[in-house]
């Protein structure tokens, strides 16, 4: 994970703001660089991008010490990347390479890399999630564990029979409900019923609702929310509006196009937080990512395939 | 000697005194009650904090003690009954059985995942339950990659192996017990006069570090077998029954092929037991389309041709669990069929 963490207290509120648009950034040119090459062929099988929502996995994320846990979804790749993941690694998991984060055998969905775990599921992991909060717990570690789900996710009854068991046991866990407003292509209206704090209320898990793409907004109330998990050894929950700016997977977006580049307006993260950098720093970044994410990218194209033998 | 409940009881005890990561969740498990069939009996008081009672959320509880393996713990999960293993089969099959393949391709060991996990269930019918509390479910777990399926039998030692599994195992296991074996006493293979045993314990070829007996039987002092019955859990009973009525009633003589480790499959007792006497009849509680007497056929006839002169399948009507007695006894395979086709297969060549 990333080391500057445990450097949190020294650090000058530039600094941290520096920090935090390079994470989105570094999320956004991946993400982009997925979707300009997915037509030449180099991936298998889909892709499920994280643009518009790179302030959600950065503001949470960047509060999680070395032993912590993560427990990601389908749309996986800027939580992986938050969390302090590689891209080269990325990259080649997507082109099915040896070098990829789980040799290829994944692909965009199914990443482990240290405590970091997703699964292609929907709802399927929550329960797993509650079960690592609770088997830390159990350790005497003062661990906290993290589960991304998604505002389709809560179709799922498994999700329910994970939030009742979390709040009977206790377990160390927050929930983070990344709210798109939409579900593949089914827009959140046509599928849930009521609030979403409610289904936490319900529980007695506490909830903070945000309606922001503003990372200086999230990073606040994930850290106090995540300090509560820590000490208090409870559940909570941070339920965070947010948007997505691409298809659910690739050219699979039924919205109308104004809607998106309304939303690229108003909601931009990256927008939102490079007022806050000064235009040389902001540039001095974005040259260094993009020389890192195109190195990465090249060096998972020029890296083998994974081989048969090691099936 | 014990019964089997008892033998399988006293290895939850040993688990939990001898590995102090082994923990039991499941419903209704707490003292005085001690589980719907008891086998948890005595934990929940002897081990307090370690034996967790839970709601009715059989996939929650499944995947809480999942994420519970992946970090370090060694669950162990009853399932009340096996029919309700379907609503924890997308964190078996999708979750559990998958995340050691998935998750570590190139990766060094130390970086590996683990997922030593155990989930009991007691499945099979003749007890009155009807469609939903009767079934033999486990068919549709065999063959999956990445899950180790077992199901002891009263030969031996039952609790051991249900011990083996909760130390030992690495990967997802999923232990069938049959209701009506539990109250079965076990059998000490050592000290039979009526029958004559040998186990197969090939422990290169035990895929989660531990060895899953094959058990031979044949009645002491009988003439050279002319068939082979194949057999698991309770069916196993009723096939000893029917093997022991063969020979003093029909003096047809059967070698008895009693696995407990069924997927993977391990073939080679029961190609041994072919070899010599050219006829297979394969016997399960499991309806019989597309079955594991379906796959015993098939890789026996893969293996030995021609040798192979005969081979049929035994097993439960296409049907559900009737509740009623005299349509459930028709519906599953009893010892009177047994011995018919047995009888049959040796008498028509």
């Amino acid at each position: 994970m990333l080391p500057q963490k445990n450097l949190w207290a020294m650090k000058t509120m530039q600094q941290i703001e520096a920090e935090l648009y390079r994470a989105m950034f570094r999320i956004r040119r991946f993400e982009e660089t997925v979707l300009d090459n997915f037509p030449k062929g180099v991936f298998f099988g889909t892709t499920h991008t994280y643009l518009g929502q790179e302030a959600n996995a950065v503001g949470v994320l960047h509060h999680m010490n070395q032993d912590e846990v993560v427990f990601s979804n389908h749309r996986c790749h800027g939580h992986f990347l938050a969390y302090g993941g590689d891209a080269r690694a990325l990259f080649a998991e997507l082109m099915g390479k040896a070098s990829g984060v789980c040799g290829g055998r994944g692909g965009s969905q199914h990443l482990h890399w240290r405590n970091f775990y997703s699964n292609g599921v929907q709802g399927g992991i929550v329960p797993i999630a509650v079960g690592a909060a609770l088997a830390e717990k159990r350790k005497g570690a003062r661990a906290a564990t993290v589960a991304f789900l998604g505002d389709g996710t809560l179709g799922e009854g498994v999700v329910y029979e994970a939030l009742n068991l979390a709040a009977l046991w206790q377990a160390p866990i927050l929930f983070v409900v990344e709210n798109n407003h939409i579900a593949q292509t089914t827009p959140v209206e046509l599928a849930l019923a009521g609030g979403i704090s409610a289904r936490f209320a319900a529980f007695d898990i506490p909830a903070r609702e945000l309606d922001t793409s503003d990372v200086m907004e999230i990073l606040p109330a994930a850290g106090a929310l995540l300090e509560q998990v820590r000490t208090q050894s409870a559940p909570r929950a941070l339920i965070l509006h947010t948007w997505r700016f691409g298809p659910h997977s690739k050219g699979d977006d039924t919205r109308p196009a104004e809607t998106i580049a309304r939303l690229r307006q108003s909601r931009d993260p990256l927008t939102l937080h490079a007022a806050r950098l000064s235009p040389a720093e902001k540039e001095a970044i974005e040259a260094q990512v993009e020389d890192e994410i195109q190195r990465a990218y090249q060096q998972a194209f020029a890296d083998p395939y994974s081989s048969i033998a090691d099936l | 000697m014990p019964t089997v409940l008892d033998s399988l009881n006293t290895a939850l005890r040993q688990a939990l005194t001898q590995d102090e990561r082994v923990l039991i969740l499941g419903e209704d498990l707490l003292d005085p009650y001690g589980g719907a069939f008891k086998v948890t009996r005595g934990l929940s008081d002897a081990f307090p904090g370690r034996v967790l009672t839970t709601p009715i959320s059989e996939a929650g509880f499944t995947g809480l003690a999942i994420g519970m393996a992946l970090r370090g713990l060694r669950p162990v999960v009853e399932i009340m009954f096996g029919d309700f293993l379907t609503l924890a089969a997308d964190q078996i099959i999708n979750h559990a059985a998958k995340f050691r393949w998935m998750y570590n391709g190139n990766k060094p060991e130390t970086e590996r995942v683990s997922l030593p996990l155990v989930i009991r269930t007691p499945m099979g019918g003749r007890r009155g339950y009807g469609p939903t509390h009767s079934q033999t479910l486990e068919k549709h777990f065999l063959g999956t990659p990445g899950l180790v399926v077992l199901a002891p039998c009263a030969l031996g030692d039952p609790g051991q192996l249900l011990l083996d599994a909760i130390l030992f195992t690495n990967d997802p296991l999923l232990f069938v017990e049959n209701k009506l074996l539990y109250l079965a006493q076990v059998q000490d293979i050592t000290q039979s006069d009526d029958f004559e045993f040998r186990i197969h314990n090939d422990r290169t070829d035990a895929e989660p570090g531990f060895a899953a007996p094959t058990y031979l039987c044949r009645v002491r002092g009988a003439p050279p077998p002319t068939l082979t019955l194949t057999a698991y859990g309770y069916m196993a009973e009723l096939a000893q029954q029917a093997q022991r009525r063969l020979a003093y009633e029909h003096e047809v003589f059967v070698e008895l092929v009693v696995p407990t480790g069924l997927s993977p499959c391990k073939m080679h007792p029961l190609l041994a037991s072919l070899e010599r006497t050219g006829r297979l009849l394969a016997v399960e509680e499991g309806t019989r389309n597309l079955g594991w007497g379906a796959e015993i056929l098939a890789r026996s006839a893969e293996a030995l041709g021609a040798r192979l002169k005969r081979a049929r399948r035994l097993a439960a009507h296409d049907l559900p669990i009737p509740a009623s007695g005299p349509l459930e006894a028709h519906v599953l395979p009893s010892v009177e069929n047994i011995i018919q086709c047995c009888l049959e297969m040796t008498q028509s060549d």
